[in-house]
């Protein structure tokens, strides 16, 4: 069973700092929904406000349409996967995934039937009563979702559960999770600063910055239509170009940047002398020649050759390069370094937004 | 290099010549009559287990030594109690100190904590004994507000020796509870409640198990510190309460009657360490363990 989590105005402070500002959210039944963001940008706080280790400031949570307020996080309807898991390093493996059912009272029977089942689940049958030492990292990792899914949670709660693992395990693990939330039905929500995790898991992703919610959106939408500057420049790589609207219409704006005057897609309908940011995505752009207003040219400072692409680096303004990335079956013939490269993206992939904070590099 | 055989050498010499040798000669001595020097190494100094036997039975009367017998159990459960109370205060504050309270608030309980025991031992028992006489300020306090008509005899029925004994080894108890609780991932008791623990299954299930070697080792050198103590039972017990260690004092300094005192010693040193063997044991802890 599952339940939607609602968050409706969540303030969080912490003496003078602001962790979460008037987050309003709502969360579907059985979605895997997911915040990403820098380190420090309110996520985790948001969890364990979800989870019931802290209270907000302001507004309230929840869950299954019940307010979760003086509800304490033994008493809620969710379960947390930490990030360095929290295992119980003096139980077994059935001891860690049931102990859960333990505090319940189930006897030991029911215990040990649930264990085995839930072994099978993530793949360590028999194995319930080996030591948490005994483990490798991916097979403490699904120790851990089998102890939090042992006491029927209508909501898992993930705090970067697979960032202590390497690449390849990190990236088994994304597809199993996915797997088993489709499996059990409940609802995810998951916190990460893997852009690349949020995007392949996620039904829906909350962008996050400084304790403000971006953006909420698929996947597709956080990184073809980034509402802010931030998400623009947080989701994926982006290339902005910063300046004064010159033209604007309902559909697209000219931007005169230091680059010359460029258009795009103006979807915040900026108005003439708005201070905005034209972005172009590094696999938007092509080498060569368009029309005047998606054209423009600038000096290559290194060619980086990755097999199935080829990045391009231009100078830019101030250290931030200006990247092309061009596959492998371009037509175009990649320049040499201190050639002067033309450079022109359809209109339709240049995105005008308000000036506002970037991510950090 | 040099220097770790420097100290290797200097600490297997104090070992040997200042603790094994003496111990050595105070278990030879006990084997032996009570002899004056003179007539030692004679044809009355042969070995024998008098000196222990007379623990059992008192040597001249040839009845059961109920005295001492009672003595020695008496400390030895009143020091069970001790360890048992300094148990039960130091091990909330611990956690507290641990795994709850702000870094502030952490440091000014550690001072209050140890700024008591720059003051020597005789002055704290005997402000205790003011405080708890039969005209102390607690009495009068307790006469005052009416809550009783009679003195309470506070140092006759032992209040103050438990009093003075948790206080003495309070430290003790302290600082390997705490040091066990602090290295605890804070994860694993949100964990544990995030499943779904009430508060005190946190502390029996995650929590007591994960510092079992800390409270192993505080309760450990409370039982034996307070068993082998001398002073807070003779200035803090009743006048009726007889602690063995006071016993093998007055064998040493009033009856000297060294081989004796040795004797009841190392009687009071196995029955303590075989009641500690068993704890373990029964706990399940290794000796290893508690003093890491």
């Amino acid at each position: 069973m599952s339940a939607g989590v609602e968050l409706d105005h969540v303030t969080v402070r912490f003496g003078e700092f602001t962790a979460v500002d008037n987050a309003t959210l709502d969360i579907k039944g059985g979605e895997f929904f997911s915040f990403l963001g820098p380190s420090g940008c309110g996520k985790t706080t948001i969890l364990r406000t979800v989870s019931g280790f802290l209270d907000p400031s302001e507004g309230m949570v929840k869950i299954g349409g019940q307010n979760m307020t003086g509800i304490g996080p033994n008493k809620r309807p969710t379960a947390l996967i930490f990030q360095n898991l929290a295992l119980f390093p003096l139980m077994t493996v059935a001891e860690n995934i049931t102990y859960g059912l333990r505090v319940r009272g189930v006897d030991k029977t029911a215990r040990t039937k649930k264990a085995n089942e839930l072994l099978d689940l993530i793949a360590l049958p028999g194995q319930g009563d080996k030591l948490m030492s005994e483990l490798s990292g991916g097979q403490k990792q699904r120790v851990a979702i089998a102890r939090a899914l042992a006491v029927q949670p209508k909501v898992l709660l993930l705090d970067e559960p697979l960032s202590a693992l390497d690449l390849k395990l990190r990236q088994h693990m994304r597809s199993e999770l996915r797997s088993i939330q489709r499996m059990v039905g409940i609802t995810f929500i998951y916190i990460t600063h893997d852009q690349g995790e949020a995007l392949t898991m996620s039904d829906r992703i909350a962008v996050m910055s400084d304790g403000v919610i971006q953006q909420v959106a698929d996947g597709k939408a956080v990184y073809d239509d980034p509402a802010t500057s931030f998400v623009a420049s947080f989701v994926g790589e982006n290339n902005p170009f910063v300046g004064i609207i010159t033209r604007a219409d309902s559909s697209y704006a000219v931007v005169d940047t230091l680059f010359g005057t460029l258009r795009g897609r103006n979807p915040k309908g900026l108005k003439v002398g708005d201070k905005a940011i034209l972005f172009v995505r590094p696999e938007s752009a092509k080498l060569g020649t368009g029309a005047a207003d998606t054209t423009f040219s600038s000096k290559v400072k290194s060619v980086a050759f990755e097999g199935n692409m080829t990045h391009v680096f231009l100078e830019g303004v101030g250290k931030k390069d200006v990247t092309i990335t061009v596959g492998r079956h371009s037509s175009a013939d990649i320049p040499a370094q201190d050639e002067i490269a033309s450079v022109t993206y359809d209109v339709d992939l240049g995105l005008v937004l308000p000036e506002g904070k970037m991510a950090r590099e | 290099m040099l220097l770790g055989i420097i100290f290797i050498a200097l600490v297997a010499f104090w070992t040997l010549f200042l603790v094994a040798l003496p111990y050595l000669y105070m278990v030879v001595e006990s084997f032996h009559p009570n002899l004056p020097p003179i007539r030692r190494g004679g044809p009355d100094d042969f070995v024998t287990l008098t000196q222990y036997k007379s623990f059992f039975v008192t040597p001249n009367s040839g009845t059961v030594n109920w005295t001492h017998m009672g003595a020695f159990g008496f400390s030895i459960i009143a020091s069970i109690a001790v360890t048992a109370l300094n148990f039960a205060i130091c091990y909330p504050l611990a956690y507290y100190m641990a795994q709850a309270g702000t870094p502030q608030k952490v440091r000014t309980l550690m001072l209050c904590l140890i700024v008591p025991y720059w003051v020597n031992e005789i002055l704290r028992a005997f402000s205790l004994r003011l405080l708890l006489a039969s005209k102390g300020l607690i009495n009068q306090i307790l006469m005052g507000t009416g809550i009783t008509d009679v003195p309470i005899d506070f140092l006759g029925n032992n209040t103050g020796l438990y009093v003075g004994l948790s206080y003495a080894y309070l430290l003790v108890m302290m600082f390997p509870l705490y040091n066990a609780i602090e290295s605890l991932d804070r994860n694993q008791i949100e964990a544990a409640r995030d499943l779904g623990a009430p508060w005190w299954r946190i502390h029996k299930d995650v929590v007591i198990p994960y510092a079992k070697p800390g409270i192993a080792s505080g309760c450990t050198m409370v039982f034996m510190l307070s068993a082998g103590s001398l002073a807070a039972p003779q200035f803090l017990g009743g006048p009726r309460t007889l602690w063995f260690t006071a016993i093998v004092y007055d064998f040493f300094f009033q009856n000297f009657n060294w081989p004796r005192g040795a004797a009841y010693a190392f009687i009071l040193l196995t029955g303590c360490i075989i009641l500690v063997m068993a704890m373990l044991r029964l706990f399940k802890v290794s000796l290893g363990e508690t003093i890491k």
